[in-house]
């Protein structure tokens, strides 16, 4: 692992989202997006550890997944764009993205509804032997779904080899998880139905990249599903571009003291004072990947749109 | 192909038998499918044959199962997960039709849910509100879903061997009263087309499109208006039910004028409304009189014997139905009261046939 690398690749996350969300307000991405900004560690952290091989499932808030795992950025932009060349083809937008080729299997937006896909995907691993780990995102929110607790349980009744991420960032909207759930930490329940289970700070790469390194070599090598908790701090509103600090949920010194830990700025600091990396690297980052991105969003918006037509067929497999 | 005798369910089972043997990645799972009592004995003995790795047992999480199995179809199985009841895949909806439904359109047919979801439907000794529903409908609403409903074993056999063999969703519903029907089954495998619905007899005077169990007493209600009224009634089996072949009953009304749909659901809002409805916008002009739907009542079916009994339409409501449809006057004469005698069941409401003693 290459600590300069686990750094661009947060980045390049991050300035996709915020490219994203500058542009949003100019109408033509429409469809639901979730920002991820703040939470790049734990993408990145995880998927580092994963061959393209292995398979990750994940939710409404993807796009740090899809692109930590590989998928395609020309495709998921296009997507948000609603074109044909769209890793959909236009059929899903943000909630919506998938790369086969790079083993990101999909990600769709109904709480829980990946959840029991990834443990399906590690039944198929384990009575295939193909050694494939797969993984799966989601927050605490998701963690309500009873469904998740029947996917855990059946991971474990058969030693399966997936590896459970809960991104706990303790909003589902802008409800509190102390609205929601009783004070007890959520890996605990994990744990009793038989799970090898941590909790980390997700706003640290390296911890969430040792962590999880951990995890996933202990799920491919049998010894069965694992669960990681980290804790994360969501910057932007539930759904939309902006920040939403005038909204009030959450008082200015939680928000303050969340965006205090960027892991971005707080890793970019500790390769600076160990000297990996210097302000010139970053620079030199910052317009490789600005440029990246300025050909992604102009392949999308000169890409070709569908119609009614084409939106009418592959509703059935040949 | 040689073929002979077989039971519904056994004919079921032969279609496990035969799908399990040819492709290793078909795997079946559900509450209760290795137990002494196998799903009705259509899974006896296949996890002794093709082991546990194939053949399982599951925790009472069906829609965690459903999911569980989108996900091992997305990766490469073929899984088949049963339900006892139709009543208990309404825990896994969400999966159904959120998931199974749509994942192929929703990713732009980049990948493929090839599994079937076996549900059967109860009826009598009390099977009560819920153990007895009729839920094709639900389904069959849903683009991107097959619902299929075998009425005799030979489709049993034919239609499971294509769900299993087809690369989407296969909603399979049998109804409980159709497991001890027989008719001739091959022996080796074959595959009936999952798109056609079915003439399983012909006749020229009237039209009557039967979903699953109704076909049985269609059947019965046909040769009795035959023999008695010299009545020659064509009986359409809509053995699909999604998608729904409206041209062959379309086809058919074009020649008899007349039609009548018999459901096994409560009336408003089942499958043979909609049935009606497209042959109603595609035939009008072909129409002779409006259609006649028979269902059951837009009620749940009770528990009680007292209060089930004369529930179910029977082959004695389609017969009356028929008759009425084509302005025969029958009422007490002496050929009606012996028809109707003979339609009469010598059996309790509550059972299918002599051999059918509770618990079932």
């Amino acid at each position: 692992m290459q600590k300069e690398s686990l750094l661009f690749k947060m980045l390049r996350i991050r300035r996709a989202e915020e490219m994203l969300a500058d542009r949003y307000s100019e109408q033509e991405m429409r469809c639901p997006m979730h920002l991820c900004i703040g939470q790049e560690a734990v993408a990145v952290g995880v998927c580092e550890n994963l061959e393209t091989t292995d398979r990750v499932y994940s939710n409404h808030r993807a796009h740090g997944h899809y692109l930590a795992k590989g998928g395609d950025l020309n495709s998921m932009i296009a997507e948000l764009y609603g074109r044909t060349t769209g890793c959909c083809g236009g059929r899903g937008g943000s909630m919506h993205l998938i790369d086969l080729d790079a083993g990101f299997m999909g990600a769709t937006p109904i709480v829980g509804g990946t959840v029991p896909l990834a443990v399906g995907s590690a039944w198929k691993s384990k009575l295939s032997s193909d050694n494939d780990v797969t993984v799966v995102f989601f927050g605490d929110g998701c963690f309500e779904e009873g469904v998740v607790h029947e996917s855990m349980n059946f991971a474990a009744l058969h030693a399966l080899p997936v590896v459970f991420i809960c991104e706990n960032n303790l909003f589902s909207v802008y409800t509190h998880i102390d609205d929601r759930q009783p004070s007890r930490q959520i890996y605990k329940i994990a744990e009793a139905h038989g799970l090898d289970s941590c909790q980390g700070n997700g706003s640290s790469i390296i911890e969430v990249h040792q962590k999880s390194k951990a995890a996933i070599n202990r799920a491919r090598a049998g010894h069965g599903p694992q669960f990681l908790e980290f804790n994360v701090y969501r910057w932007r509103e539930h759904c939309g571009p902006n920040f939403d600090n005038e909204l009030n949920y959450r008082s200015s010194e939680d928000i303050r003291l969340g965006l205090s830990q960027c892991p971005i700025e707080n890793f970019k600091s500790e390769l600076y004072s160990v000297n990996v990396l210097n302000e010139n690297h970053v620079a030199v980052f910052e317009n490789e990947i600005h440029s990246e991105l300025s050909a992604a969003f102009k392949f999308a918006c000169e890409s070709p749109s569908g119609d009614l037509a084409s939106a009418s067929m592959k509703v059935f497999s040949a | 192909m040689s073929s002979r005798e077989l039971t519904y369910i056994e004919a079921i089972k032969e279609a496990f038998d035969l799908t399990l043997e040819l492709d290793s990645n078909v795997v079946l799972i559900g509450e209760g499918v290795p137990d002494p009592k196998a799903i009705f004995t259509s899974t006896i003995g296949l996890q002794e044959k093709y082991g546990k790795q194939r053949i399982f047992d599951m925790p009472l999480s069906e829609n965690g199962m459903t999911g569980i199995c989108i996900g091992a179809a997305l990766s490469g199985l073929r899984p088949v997960l049963i339900h006892q009841r139709i009543d208990f895949s309404l825990l896994a909806v969400d999966q159904i039709i959120n998931n199974a439904a749509k994942w192929h359109y929703m990713f732009n047919g980049q990948a493929n849910v090839p599994v079937v979801v076996r549900m059967i439907v109860g009826r009598g000794w009390g099977q009560g509100p819920q153990h007895s529903q009729s839920l094709q409908a639900l389904y069959a609403a849903n683009p991107g879903l097959k619902v299929v409903m075998p009425s005799t074993a030979y489709d049993a056999k034919g239609m499971m061997i294509a769900a299993i063999e087809d690369n989407n969703p296969v909603i399979f519903i049998e109804h409980r009263w159709l497991h001890q029907t027989k008719s001739n089954v091959p022996v080796g495998h074959y595959r009936v087309n999952l798109n056609k619905a079915n003439i399983l007899r012909e006749g020229s005077k009237i039209t009557i499109a039967s979903f699953s169990y109704m076909t049985i007493e269609a059947l019965q209600a046909a040769e009795a208006l035959e023999a008695v009224f010299k009545v020659d009634v064509e009986i359409v089996d809509m053995r699909m039910v999604a998608p729904l072949d409206v041209e062959l009953v379309l086809d058919s009304v074009k020649k008899t004028g007349f039609l009548i749909a018999l459901d096994t659901a409560h009336k408003t809002g089942s499958y043979s409304a909609e049935l009606i409805s497209q042959i109603v916008e595609k035939g009008f002009a072909f129409l002779k009189a409006a259609p006649v739907r028979i269902a059951s009542p837009d009620f749940p079916a009770p528990t009680s014997p007292f209060m089930s009994k004369d529930y179910y339409p029977s082959a004695i409501t389609i017969a009356d139905a028929v008759l009425d449809l084509l302005s025969i006057d029958y009422q007490e004469s002496d050929n009606y009261l012996s028809m109707k005698n003979a339609l009469l069941k010598k059996l309790p409401d509550d059972v299918p046939n002599t051999d059918f003693n509770g618990p079932f």
